[in-house]
């Protein structure tokens, strides 16, 4: 399992329900539900993803969170995950905003887009930046709205969500985001992880 | 001239006959239907496949749709033909009857051995016809519990169905929050829409246009109204797929000739199928069956049973769900299932969804469509595995 999935699976701990949005082939919602007895549910919208998790014994519903997430009562989940996909949805700022209302806690990863590598890529080669987080071409990428971490805590701050932890990741490196040390992480970290509430 | 009663005497006897080697339980309990009436020492018609094993965990309760009976798989030894749903269950098939003990009924009101209009009513000792109380989805799952109770199962591995069966499903788990620990309602709705009522009511319109229904009373002359019913079967037919389906297999082949005969014969391939399934049908099913089962579709409104919120229909269930819809699927389509994983989610309940792409219409889950298989066989797979390990700790 992939360092950010530990990551996320030692915030959660145990006997807690979980909502995966985007929970892909359900790597860490089986890790959450066979390892740490949490009551987990997962939403993806690729059918063949959706009927993989099925056969591990995952209850996932096929579906796009921009439209299905209105479904589920207030505060229905202890956590809402969503990991590296708020910057594909059309309107990233509506889907956190459901994502706060169903959980007590959300959990969001974002892929880094103040990365040093990121701001290079651009600065000399003056294409669109490619990496190990961010594989595909312009054209054919699934993110419409990529962020940095300073723009995710900016977001925060002006839409009063409360930063309740952040963490960070780079080459497999976990640290923690205080406001003394941003401007560096910012630069140095390739994924950002937020709880949020 | 052989007289009435001697007439319908040798009709008693020819069916008698006919479904003299069902397997059949007379509950002896007093059912109180939702019209009302109260029944007792009536009789309900199965069939079970496969073994139950021995601490009862493998059970599955399959329900039947419109037209089906307990004959899921293998030769339906009434009609001679393969049972309804023998794609998906069967030794080493989705159903795996290698390993499950699949039990399916035919429902109040059929044709199959079951209390139905077919059926004679002690009062008059004679055949109930339209005098057959009106009966309702719930009524049909209720009186299935019996059968639990006689082979001894407190507890089902799962209960599934298609369609009328997906409604049932919906039903049992109301009903019985405790009784399955996973539940896969098919291509269904949670309350039957404008739409299906009406093309039901189109079916009952074209029985009862028949002279030779009587009234529901053809058991008492030498005819019956297989025209009528034909032609419901016919139209009902055409709700079963979808468009392209159609498209693709007939387009505007014609049958049996190089060029149009203009004449009202079936010119065209799709006119041919289609009365071809209308005859065959004929030659299986009750008019009055039909009448009383889709009525009982019709009145099925899960909803409407708790006061117009659907997820209290599932506040205490304790069941696993699935919901599987079709993409071409119009007649029960994947907004309406949605409905139904969308209470199950406002209720707090454990339930997975998906819609399988398919061109087969409404009758994808009848037919060969591997992906549907294949996930119905993985979902009952984990779920058994599942509850297996449970027992072990």
């Amino acid at each position: 399992m992939k360092k950010e999935f530990e990551i996320i699976s030692q915030i959660i701990q145990n006997n807690k329900r979980v909502l995966d949005i985007g929970c892909g082939d359900g790597t860490l919602m089986e890790y959450l539900k066979f390892n740490q007895q949490n009551d987990v549910r997962g939403l993806e919208p690729q059918k063949d993803l959706v009927q993989k998790c099925i056969a591990k014994g995952l209850s996932v519903i096929e579906g796009d969170a921009e439209k299905e997430l209105i479904q589920f009562p207030d505060k229905s989940f202890d956590y809402a995950v969503l990991s590296q996909t708020l910057q594909a949805f059309l309107f990233p700022e509506k889907v956190l905003k459901q994502l706060l209302r169903i959980g007590k806690q959300t959990i969001v990863s974002i892929p880094n887009f103040g990365y040093w590598k990121v701001r290079l890529h651009l600065l000399f080669k003056g294409t669109m930046p490619l990496t190990k987080n961010l594989p595909n071409e312009w054209y054919n990428t699934p993110n419409l709205h990529m962020c940095t971490i300073q723009d995710f805590v900016n977001f925060c701050k002006e839409t009063n969500i409360k930063i309740d932890r952040s963490l960070c990741l780079t080459n497999e490196k976990i640290s923690e985001i205080t406001n003394g040390n941003l401007l560096y992480k910012n630069i140095f970290s390739q994924l950002g992880i937020f709880l949020i509430k | 001239m052989p007289s009435l009663a001697g007439l319908f005497f040798c009709l008693k006897q020819k069916m008698n006959k006919k479904t003299k080697n069902i397997k059949k339980l007379i509950v002896n309990q007093s059912l109180e239907l939702d019209c009302g009436k109260i029944i007792k020492n009536f009789p309900i018609a199965y069939e079970t496949y496969g073994t139950l094993n021995k601490n009862k965990s493998n059970a599955i309760l399959v329900f039947h749709a419109l037209s089906g009976d307990q004959f899921v798989t293998n030769i339906n030894p009434i009609t001679k033909k393969e049972g309804w749903w023998a794609n998906a269950v069967g030794p080493g098939k989705a159903i795996d009857t290698d390993k499950y003990f699949v039990i399916c009924v035919n429902v109040l009101g059929g044709c199959m051995g079951s209390f139905g209009p077919k059926e004679i009513n002690p009062d008059t000792n004679e055949l109930f016809g339209t005098t057959f109380p009106v009966i309702t989805i719930r009524d049909m799952v209720r009186a299935q519990i019996y059968l639990l109770e006689y082979l001894g199962i407190d507890k089902l591995l799962a209960i599934t169905g298609g369609s009328m069966g997906g409604m049932q499903v919906l039903q049992f788990a109301s009903l019985y929050p405790n009784k399955t620990y996973s539940a896969i309602p098919i291509a269904c709705s949670a309350s039957h829409s404008a739409q299906n009522i009406a093309l039901n009511e189109l079916g009952r319109q074209a029985i009862m246009a028949d002279p030779n229904w009587n009234n529901g009373n053809y058991f008492k002359t030498t005819l019956s109204p297989d025209k009528g019913l034909a032609v419901a079967r016919m139209a009902a037919h055409i709700t079963y797929l979808s468009k392209q389906g159609l498209q693709e297999k007939f387009g505007r082949k014609l049958q049996d000739a190089e060029s149009l005969k203009f004449s009202f014969d079936a010119n065209f391939q799709i006119e041919s199928y289609l009365r071809h399934q209308g005859t065959k049908f004929v030659d299986r099913f009750d008019a009055n069956s039909y009448l009383y089962i889709t009525r009982a579709m019709d009145y099925f409104d899960l909803e409407k049973q708790f006061n117009g919120n659907l997820s209290l229909a599932f506040k205490n269930t304790k069941s696993k769900f699935y919901v599987i819809s079709f993409s071409s699927d119009w007649l029960y389509p994947t907004i309406e299932n949605k409905e139904i994983v969308m209470a199950l989610n406002a209720c707090g309940a454990n339930v997975g969804f998906v819609e399988i792409d398919s061109d087969k219409g409404h009758d994808s889950f009848l037919l060969e469509v591997p992906e549907f298989l294949k996930t119905l066989s993985e979902f009952l797979n984990s779920t058994y595995k599942e509850i297996n390990n449970e027992k072990r700790i």
